[in-house]
């Protein structure tokens, strides 16, 4: 039983719930306690012990329920039984279950022969098939399972503990000797087949669940932003909202001990004037900490749209660590849109920045030109300025004087560029003469360089 | 009562609980059951006016143990939670002994002789006797044990979180000048939040987590009969019924067991037998905090008081 209960542990941390080893301590005394009699208070007992949150009790509620039901031997069965059922349901002793029963017992000298696995079935021993599959499971290993491209493999390699090689002799023999026994074993066999899958799936639930999200997340993560397929753009914006909160627990709590700067000889001395230039108490300058303040402006034509789509999801979500946030959108003029975000939801919001300037062609000049004339005040000292565009000008002015007015007022100038280093300089990318104006230039094109870019801008004022 | 023995089962706890009026859901039993059994704190969350502290409370009395609480806010620090030297009394002390100390010192040849006195005389002001314990060290001392009770833990600072921890888990604190104090007996712990902010996992990691949503009709009933036995038992099912189709709505402040223990007093005390539209009407201040609830429940009472009455009629 302890090692049910371990593996039941390893399909909670499956279903997401962290489980320490001090907690699994816990929970092996709990129930050593408790017993296994009681379900219902075998299931109170985990969820108080493992779960520390609601949603963890949720997940461990579910992750319980499907641990401790067993489908598979009677799904397999079912069909079976039901047969069996129904045909002595008819009873009367009718000529089918005379058959079923029948055979084996006449062809006595033929079963002896016939593998552990096919007498089994055909005895139609529900128990000892589920204690057999339960076996398999183990040998197995099943509980090791993590990705669902391991379910053939976990699948072939239970039917193989099962002896499944042994039943498939005894199929060819059976099928010159007997051909309506063969016929039977062959359905049963099928049956077996199912149930190994469903087990198979059932246990990719349990253990593998995070993993595989994990690994889904892991591709999501390098998918160049710009090509997503549409099922995969609500994806990437739930990861952006965990990319977004990971950033906000990283950087939103102030750490007081870093804080402290040099010895302030000035506020000692007046402190501690009264006890005649004695310093009993210390005064400790303070290392001044600004939070960013961020200008983002994003070009938002055609191909990098979808980008600047979700870099202004994430920066819009860190209220809790940037101070201040002004989002411009641009793409053959530019405006303010950080009403706009702040109001409204996301999609709605997204609709409305390109129906206003959206789906022009890129004038990096004149937008640049319009941020100058009405919002150069904007950028301060403290001020971080991020470009989130592919330089492309389309052949027009790109005016990189203004962009070295901007440099010289902000603290830094980030281009994030969602194309590759390849490709730029070449046609009507101007990257290369924006480049020196810029303190940092990033390829930009995938949900991690996002999440690196955002991190080191925000990183820059710890 | 029984406080030295062990709770045998989980249904001695209920029994227990139900025997000092706290009717307590199987979840809860097997929480406090536990608690005793792998001496581990519980950490109880829940909405307000389920019946946390009330939890304590019960279960103190039925243990016949003392209760102490300690409410936490915001600011709470080691000096209010822990313990604290009773500076006026060691320097009250310095001033008497003072004649005393002279004598003390009065034979000493040389600084070193001196220095060695003051220094056996020094470590007396910085004994138990001048050690003020708060609620936390108070709670170890006790010869008999208690029931411990860190009341809203989430008000406090992230700082007095870990400044329980080593209580929590060893049932000790650590004084720099006297040393480690361990419990006399081990202290039944419980400690209650309302979500305000997330705990940490170093704290949700040393105890039981035990949720305490708003209870199931029956069970509700059945709390309602113990705690307001004037109330019949028509008027229960219906004033239940109702609140659990005011549960139902999206409320600011949702009413909880509290209000509805409140609402049965009030009712009672106005001698309504049953529900009827009127009444609600007049008392739904009772039931609900806010002036936006109060309109938005407004036009549902009839609906509410007709339905609750038929399911009142056959429950």
């Amino acid at each position: 039983m302890r090692e049910e209960l371990h593996r039941f542990f390893r399909a909670a941390r499956g279903a997401g719930v962290r489980v320490s080893p001090a907690e699994s301590i816990d929970a092996m005394r709990a129930v050593a306690d408790v017993g296994f009699a009681d379900r219902g208070v075998l299931r109170d007992t985990l969820l108080l012990t493992l779960a520390k949150s609601q949603d963890e009790k949720q997940a461990l509620g579910d992750c319980f329920d499907l641990f401790f039901s067993h489908p598979e031997p009677k799904s397999e069965m079912d069909d079976a039984s039901g047969d069996d059922a129904s045909a002595s349901g008819d009873s009367s002793d009718a000529t089918s279950p005379a058959s079923a029963g029948g055979a084996p017992q006449d062809g006595g000298g033929e079963t002896t022969e016939l593998g552990e696995l096919a007498q089994m079935l055909l005895a139609q021993d529900r128990s000892a098939v589920a204690a057999a599959l339960a076996g398999a499971a183990n040998a197995a290993e099943l509980s090791a399972i993590r990705y669902f491209t391991q379910r053939g493999l976990f699948q072939s390699r239970m039917m193989e503990a099962l002896g499944v090689g042994r039943l498939r002799d005894d199929l060819d023999q059976l099928k010159t000797a007997n051909p309506a026994e063969a016929e039977r074993l062959a359905n049963l066999l099928d049956g077996l087949r199912d149930a190994v899958r469903e087990r198979v799936s059932q246990a990719l639930l349990l253990y593998g669940r995070e993993e595989t999200e994990n690994l889904r997340h892991e591709i999501l993560r390098n998918a160049p932003l710009a090509r997503l397929e549409r099922r995969q753009v609500d994806q990437m914006k739930l990861l952006i909202r965990a990319i977004a909160r990971r950033l906000r627990e990283r950087y939103s709590k102030p750490r007081k001990r870093q804080r402290r700067g040099h010895l302030d000889v000035r506020r000692t001395m007046r402190r501690n004037a009264a006890w005649g230039g004695i310093p009993f108490l210390t005064a400790w300058k303070r290392r001044h900490r600004d939070r960013p303040k961020i200008v983002a402006l994003c070009d938002v034509s055609g191909s990098v749209a979808q980008v600047s789509d979700f870099f202004l999801l994430l920066i819009h979500s860190l209220h809790e660590v940037v101070d201040d946030v002004r989002s411009f959108a641009f793409s053959g003029h530019l405006i303010e849109v950080s009403d706009i975000l702040d109001k409204q939801e996301p999609e709605a919001a997204m609709r409305e920045i390109m129906t206003k300037v959206g789906f022009g062609s890129s004038d990096y000049g004149n937008s640049f030109a319009d941020f100058e004339k009405r919002w150069l005040r904007a950028v301060t000292p403290k001020t971080t300025v991020i470009v989130l565009g592919d330089a492309r000008t389309n052949k027009l002015d790109p005016r990189t004087d203004i962009l070295r007015t901007i440099s010289e007022r902000a603290k830094r100038v980030v281009w994030l560029n969602p194309e590759g280093r390849m490709g730029w300089g070449w046609g009507d990318s101007e990257m290369f003469r924006y480049a020196p104006f810029c303190t940092v230039v990033r390829q930009c094109a995938t949900a991690k360089q996002l999440e690196r870019a955002v991190s080191d801008i925000v990183a820059a004022y710890q | 009562m029984n406080a030295q023995l062990p709770i045998e089962s989980i249904d001695a706890v209920t029994a227990g609980l139900a025997s000092v009026g706290y009717i307590a859901s199987r979840q809860i039993a097997t929480a406090v059951y536990l608690a005793e059994r792998i001496e581990k704190p519980i950490l109880v969350e829940g909405p307000a006016g389920v019946g946390k502290t009330e939890l304590a409370k019960a279960l103190a009395k039925w243990r016949g143990l003392r209760m102490i609480r300690m409410q936490c806010y915001e600011g709470l620090d080691e000096a209010k939670a822990l313990y604290e030297w009773k500076y006026a009394k060691q320097l009250l002390y310095t001033q008497i002994l003072k004649d005393k100390l002279g004598e003390v010192l009065g034979g000493a040849d040389t600084l070193a002789v001196a220095l060695e006195r003051l220094h056996d005389f020094g470590d007396v002001f910085f004994s138990k006797e001048f050690v003020e314990p708060r609620p936390l060290l108070q709670a170890l001392e006790q010869p008999e044990g208690c029931v411990l009770l860190v009341d809203e833990i989430d008000k406090s600072d992230a700082e007095f979180e870990s400044l329980l921890l080593e209580i929590l888990s060893d049932y000790q604190v650590s004084i720099p000048e006297l040393g480690t104090i361990s419990a006399v007996v081990k202290p039944f712990v419980l400690l209650t939040s309302n979500g305000e902010r997330d705990l940490s996992d170093a704290l949700k990691r040393r105890c039981l987590h035990l949720h305490i949503g708003f209870p199931e009709q029956k069970l509700e009933e059945r709390i309602v009969e113990s705690r307001v036995p004037g109330a019949s038992q028509a008027l229960r099912a219906q004033l239940v019924g109702f609140i659990n189709q005011v549960r139902a709505l999206d409320l600011k402040k949702l009413p909880s067991v509290s209000e509805t223990i409140d609402w049965a007093r009030v009712l009672v005390l106005l001698q309504s037998t049953e529900l009827d539209h009127e009444t609600v009407k007049d008392t739904l201040n009772v039931l609900l905090k806010y002036e936006a609830d109060i309109e938005t429940t407004m036009p549902q009472v009839a609906g509410f008081v007709a339905k609750s009455g038929r399911a009142g009629m056959f429950g």
